[in-house]
């Protein structure tokens, strides 16, 4: 994963409460088995004709939403099925950050693992947000902090460890493996109950 | 009790740099979100540590089709093909159990893991899927997560975990005839909402939750996460030991009655405090049913689609083709489908056969029973249920996912209209295009004799 410290890009704006992970990405494209080109399946039904051709009505096929490495989305986004498809299909085509005032767990934790930072902020911030498409933003994880074209400053919660992991540009496995000597004790301790 | 449970497993406690590491006693996986963690193992060069915890099946992206199943016949995507054979050599190559395509004891994990005996109450239980919440009827803590996080749990038989909140769900009083888990289930998703549970482990509490079998329990904690909560969970009871007892992969002889002793202490202290409480009225449930396209958006099957000003709220609307103020009974169905992690387990089948029984499926509309697990169907069919679907114009088929999600290619056609006793309504769930109406077994059977959405009190009482 790329080390990530700041993302300063336009936004792209999805005003929909609730977005769950089968419009991200559709079960019918969980029958592959590698991590990569999710992303032209993203939001497949949103985005594309049943002929294949793109809907021009839909945000991400705008010509002002190409190249936007932020998504800005309604409460609780990613709810529903824990398939880290959906980070995948997002990251793969080109988002950086989601921006919203509700995650749902799942799909925080897959996003986090996968260099896509879940920016939660306070409702006028979201309104502010939701109501000016294509705002030049900047998302800071030195200061876990969102920047708006007005000036204001907002920051968001992150974990310390998920802060570190996404900054290095690190997984959490080599953590965990690091824990062996606790773990080995942890497994004794239960053999014996 | 999620407290307990969570003491019992933490490794390494939270610290302000880090998250508490927590140790997974079950981990049970299927062929969709496995390939991708495997992948991690190899390209790291790593072992699954421990086999001995960790139960392989297939489910999803299975056909249900007999003949391709059992009689030869190719499955026809080349991709879900692709995926279970994935599974057969990763299993082989890694040495985890797998339940194959042909095992009598393959089903739908969250149905297998109960039959077997496996999921026990106390455990920490994940899998790579949201509905692994099912397995907190049985007292366990038991989650999903992503394949990241099954690569972790391969690797190291351990989670980083934040620790979340507690919920407190007290049901009170009698469900009335034709009323189910389901609908009880439904109405608390109503009343809290899509994402009121994120952040949250639910406890299921009261009268109205001990009085149900654990089939129904498997329900109402199965559903946990359409709430946003991670986890559902019920303390164990003498329905959870008596239904455990007699599985085969349970404790056996003094073991058992070890277990049990330890098993009896999970159970919430009384005054345990929670982070939040939530009261609902069993005995004043209807039948309920979703209009819209989250699960969260349920009414009584006798009552009108209602309206709102909100934008995901119309568009929801207007996918369904669903008008606000008009009833919902009486709505044409085209496809009824009954089976899921959330409504296939033997009393389930049995409750939408007691509607059909002696009745025909209205012509026109397609309907699939597809039992949660080959144990299921072999039960079911000692009982003659399997006749009763037949007889009534429904097809029978072998256990799998289904069109729950229609990755094997079981879907429902763009525009029509299906009632399901599945757990999402999400656009283009079951097939793009889809309209899905959420319902109980016993609605869903008489949805499919009228060809219209139907009370099943209407058909119960006849």
């Amino acid at each position: 994963m790329e080390p990530i410290k700041t993302i300063h890009s336009r936004t792209a704006v999805l005003p929909l409460a609730n977005i769950d992970t089968d419009q991200i990405i559709p079960a019918r494209f969980l029958r592959s088995t590698s991590r990569e080109g999710f992303g032209k399946h993203l939001f497949s039904e949103w985005r594309y004709e049943a002929t294949g051709a793109p809907r021009p009505d839909f945000v991400l096929n705008k010509p002002e939403a190409q190249g936007c490495a932020i998504l800005v989305a309604g409460r609780n986004f990613g709810c529903g099925s824990s398939r880290e498809h959906a980070p995948w299909a997002l990251t793969d085509y080109g988002f950086r950050a989601v921006v919203s005032t509700e995650f749902a767990d799942i799909f925080r934790n897959n996003s986090l693992k996968n260099g896509l930072v879940p920016v939660l902020v306070d409702e006028a911030t979201s309104r502010w947000l939701l109501a000016n498409p294509g705002a030049e933003v900047t998302i800071d994880l030195e200061t876990t902090s969102l920047s708006l074209p007005t000036g204001q400053r907002v920051t968001f919660p992150m974990e310390p460890f998920a802060r570190y992991c996404l900054m290095n540009g690190v997984d959490e496995l080599g953590f965990l493996l690091s824990q062996d000597a606790q773990i080995c004790a942890f497994e004794r301790k239960q053999a014996t109950v | 009790m999620f407290e307990k449970v969570w003491e019992q497993h933490l490794v390494a406690p939270q610290t302000a740099d880090t998250p508490a590491v927590l140790f997974i006693d079950l981990h049970l996986t299927h062929e969709v979100t496995t390939p991708q963690a495997f992948t991690v193992l190899r390209e790291r060069g790593l072992k699954i540590r421990r086999p001995d915890l960790t139960l392989a099946t297939m489910d999803h992206s299975t056909p249900t089709r007999t003949e391709q199943v059992f009689g030869g016949a190719p499955i026809t995507i080349d991709s879900a093909a692709k995926q279970i054979r994935q599974l057969e050599r990763n299993c082989a190559d890694f040495g985890v159990e797998l339940l194959g395509l042909q095992n009598p004891l393959r089903g739908i994990v969250h149905v297998i893991g109960p039959e077997l005996g496996v999921t026990q109450p106390g455990k920490t239980i994940v899998c790579g899927d949201s509905h692994t919440s099912t397995h907190g009827a049985f007292g366990a803590l038991a989650f999903g997560i992503g394949s990241t996080e099954v690569s972790h749990v391969f690797a190291t038989q351990c989670l980083l975990q934040s620790k979340p909140r507690t919920l407190a769900i007290n049901a009170k009083g009698k469900l009335r005839p034709g009323v189910t888990a389901k609908d009880l289930i439904l109405a608390i998703i109503g009343k809290l909402g899509v994402g009121g549970g994120t952040g949250y482990v639910i406890e299921y509490r009261g009268d109205a939750i001990r009085a149900l079998d654990m089939d129904e329990r498997m329900t109402v904690c199965n559903m946990s996460i359409e709430a946003g909560a991670r986890a559902g969970m019920i303390a164990p009871d003498e329905t959870t030991y008596a239904y455990l007892k007699n599985t085969p992969r349970a404790p056996k002889g003094e073991a058992w009655d070890r277990a049990v002793a330890r098993w009896r202490q999970l159970p919430s202290d009384p005054g345990a405090k929670f982070d939040h409480e939530m009261q609902i009225d069993a005995s004043a449930l209807e039948p309920m049913i979703t209009y819209g396209t989250n699960p969260g958006m349920v009414i009584p099957v006798t009552g009108s689609v209602p309206a709102s000003g909100d934008a995901a709220f119309d568009k929801s609307l207007a996918y369904m083709g669903f008008e606000a103020g008009t009833a919902i009974s009486g709505k044409p169905v085209n496809v009824v489908f009954v089976g899921s992690c959330t409504n296939a387990r033997l009393s389930d089948l049995r409750d939408a056969a007691g509607v059909l029984r002696g009745r025909k499926i209205a012509s026109g509309v397609q309907m699939l029973v597809v039992p949660g697990s080959q144990q299921v169907k072999k039960a079911a069919e000692a009982e003659g249920l399997d006749r009763v679907f037949i007889d009534a114009g429904a097809q029978w088929r072998e256990s799998g996912c289904s069109m729950c999600l229609g990755m094997n290619g079981d879907l429902v056609g763009a525009g029509q209209y299906s009632v399901s006793t599945s757990n999402r309504n999400f656009e283009g769930r079951q097939g793009v295009g889809a309209r899905t109406l959420l319902a109980s077994p016993l609605t869903a059977a008489a949805s499919a004799v009228r060809g219209r959405v139907t009370d099943p009190r209407e058909l119960l009482a006849s």
